[in-house]
């Protein structure tokens, strides 16, 4: 039932694209800090989150992104993020994410979405 | 001394040969010169001879030893002459017995000094070698008790139902848990003709196969007679005059039968000697009585009958005494006064979450890491309250441990659906049910596993109403502060804190509560004119 979240990054032209796939709780903590690490040794000046694989994101799940967007703000390096799903783009705006962030219009799902 | 005794018994004498060595570990085979394998000779634990030689300083004349003992007797008459006592550790494990020199001079003080020395290295050998051979034996008979105990494990297992009966208006739960060394509890459900259902709650005195084969014999005996006869305390007594003649001494069996009509919720039932029901019904508890002998002691019992009535919302708890009967770490037993507060506090839910309830309790009570003394067999028999009344739609705990908030979804979605939420509705229920989880496990029940998060949906009107219940005994939630982001982002504020802010904004309507014992945390969501678009 729960997935444990892998990320992988892909960069291309100094923006890094961090695949999540699984769910984003207090598990992922450590897959999301090593991928925002590649990132960030690759030399990425911008940063895209994809969500289109990730089925569920908790309150612990918020305070990891809200910690990546932390460090990416600190480094001057914007982020975006795409592939949310109404409900979590709708908790992206009431939290407030969204004011830190470009939230992309949700995309139909992509193959291999779990959704 | 049993150990020393059991060594001795098996002492072999020399007779008229040469002054060879017997030794004392119990295999007459091994003694060289097979041909003139003498008798053992059998000395009595109680013999005085055996704490002379353990205390002997050395090698002792046997026809000049003047001791009141059968042994000593026995083994002048082997033709023993002397004996030197193999003592290691203080312990006699054995002896040297010789026969008389072929020379039939008498032993010197060198062949004295020469046996001594003989005997002094060599019981530490034989002692070893004993050790060894005790500890085979107590390993093969640990083997042998554990694969007992699975047989019957096996046994009993299979003969528990493998579901619980579905009957419209009622519902039934069960929860079984065997102890390690397997008690006999048994329970069963027996369908009647007529609308009615046949229960059955025992415990065969016990442990191990015997148990589990009279377990068996009880429930066949039981379930033929069930069909024939109406009266339970004639089923009894039927079952009673098969058990009697066969059961192992020392054996018998407490049981409860009944039978409830389903359309009325009348209950009659007899006891043979097994704990008394409980009823919880209108926020009383009551227990119900009848008397009657454990099966299988006496022929020609006679079994009283009770009767009631169920009325709707009304709890029927049967229960085996490893309920009542488990200690905590003072060695105060449950009781039925705990069991019947439970029922109290309880009873009105669903029976799956009065057993989950009840299960809890008793893991609280119990010492910390203390292995289950006895089957826990527990039995719950509700009658529905029908139309009309605040049904849960959904009842169930889940345990304290990360990632179950997953699973309260997954169990709370369907009766969701069911009831009409949809869409972004359904989902911002799932989020509040999942953060609302989350908060009773870890703030509630600090991830103690064997606490449970209890949740339960109830429609009034056109309310939905989740209640998500912790054990968090009087401690405060939490009160988190308004999350900030500005504050967050800024390395101001912890980045967490974010879950009943999320609820808040989920929800129609957020109610937390509580009181010694619990936290409940109310969401509620109303299926018409909910607040849909009104954040956007």
């Amino acid at each position: 039932m729960t997935t444990a979240l892998e990320v992988k990054v892909d960069v291309l032209d100094g923006t890094a694209t961090l695949l999540l796939a699984g769910d984003v709780d207090r598990e992922g903590g450590a897959a999301l800090d090593r991928a925002y690490s590649e990132a960030a040794a690759a030399g990425a000046v911008s940063l895209i989150l994809d969500f289109a694989a990730v089925p569920y994101i908790n309150s612990t799940g918020i305070a990891l992104i809200v910690g990546l967007l932390g460090r990416a703000r600190a480094a001057a390096v914007p982020v975006t993020a795409r592939g949310l799903t109404d409900h979590y783009r709708e908790i992206f705006e009431i939290t407030r994410l969204s004011d830190f962030m470009t939230i992309e219009a949700g995309a139909p799902a992509p193959e291999g979405s779990t959704r | 001394m049993s150990l020393v005794a059991d060594s001795l018994r098996r002492i072999v004498s020399r007779g008229r040969t040469a002054p060879a060595v017997a030794a004392s570990v119990g295999e007459p085979e091994r003694v060289s010169a097979p041909a003139a394998v003498p008798a053992p000779i059998d000395i009595a634990p109680n013999d005085p001879i055996i704490p002379y030689f353990q205390s002997a300083a050395g090698a002792v004349d046997i026809e000049a030893l003047e001791l009141d003992s059968p042994a000593l007797e026995a083994m002048r008459s082997a033709g023993v002459k002397l004996v030197v006592p193999l003592v290691t550790q203080g312990e006699l494990i054995g002896l040297l017995n010789l026969g008389p020199r072929l020379s039939d001079q008498d032993y010197s003080g060198d062949d004295r000094r020469l046996l001594e020395s003989l005997a002094a290295q060599a019981a530490p050998a034989v002692r070893v070698g004993q050790l060894v051979r005790e500890q085979e034996a107590e390993i093969r008979s640990r083997e042998r008790l554990e694969q007992e105990l699975a047989v019957a494990r096996l046994i009993q297992q299979n003969f528990l139902p493998r579901s619980l009966p579905e009957v419209a208006g009622w519902s039934v739960a069960a929860d079984y848990r065997p102890a390690r060394e397997v008690g006999g509890d048994f329970y069963d459900f027996i369908d009647l003709p007529d609308g009615r259902l046949g229960f059955v709650v025992g415990d065969v005195t016990d442990k191990g196969v015997p148990a589990a084969l009279v377990m068996a014999a009880t429930r066949s005996v039981l379930r033929a007679s069930a069909q024939r006869l109406v009266e339970p305390g004639a089923v009894l007594e039927r079952v009673n005059e098969h058990l009697v003649p066969d059961i192992p001494e020392n054996m018998f069996v407490t049981c409860l039968y009944g039978v409830i009509e389903l359309e009325t919720g009348r209950l009659v039932f007899a006891n043979a000697g097994h704990n008394l029901p409980m009823v919880a019904s209108g926020g009383a508890v009551t227990e119900l009585m009848a008397r009657g002998m454990p099966l299988g002691l006496m022929p020609g019992m006679e079994y009283e009958e009770t009767e009631a009535l169920l009325d709707p919302g009304a709890h029927l708890l049967l229960y085996s005494d490893g309920v009542t009967e488990a200690h905590d770490a003072d060695r105060e037993m449950f009781g039925g006064g705990r069991l019947s507060s439970v029922m109290a506090e309880a009873g009105t839910r669903r029976g799956d979450a009065l057993l989950r309830t009840l299960i809890a309790a008793l893991g609280a009570f119990v010492a910390p890491g203390a292995e289950q003394e006895d089957d826990i067999t527990l039995v719950a028999i509700r009658r529905e309250s029908g139309a009309g009344a605040a049904d849960a739609l959904a009842d169930f705990s889940v345990a304290s441990e990360p990632g179950n908030e997953r699973e309260a979804i997954r169990r709370i979605e369907p009766a969701l659906a069911a009831a009409g939420l949809s869409g972004a509705r359904l989902e911002r229920m799932k989020t509040a049910v999942a953060e609302a989880v989350m908060n009773a496990m870890e703030h509630g029940n600090g991830f103690q596993p064997e606490l449970p998060v209890d949740v339960t949906l109830v429609r009034d009107g056109d309310a939905l109403r989740v209640d998500v219940t912790d054990r968090g005994s009087a401690r405060p939630m939490p009160e988190a502060p308004d999350p900030d982001i500005d504050a967050k982002l800024a390395g101001e504020q912890t980045p967490r804190g974010w879950g009943l802010f999320l609820i808040r904004n989920m929800v129609d309507e957020l109610d937390v509560s509580g009181d010694d014992e619990h936290h409940t945390t109310r969401l509620v969501m109303h299926l018409e004119g909910g607040r849909d678009d009104d954040r956007a």
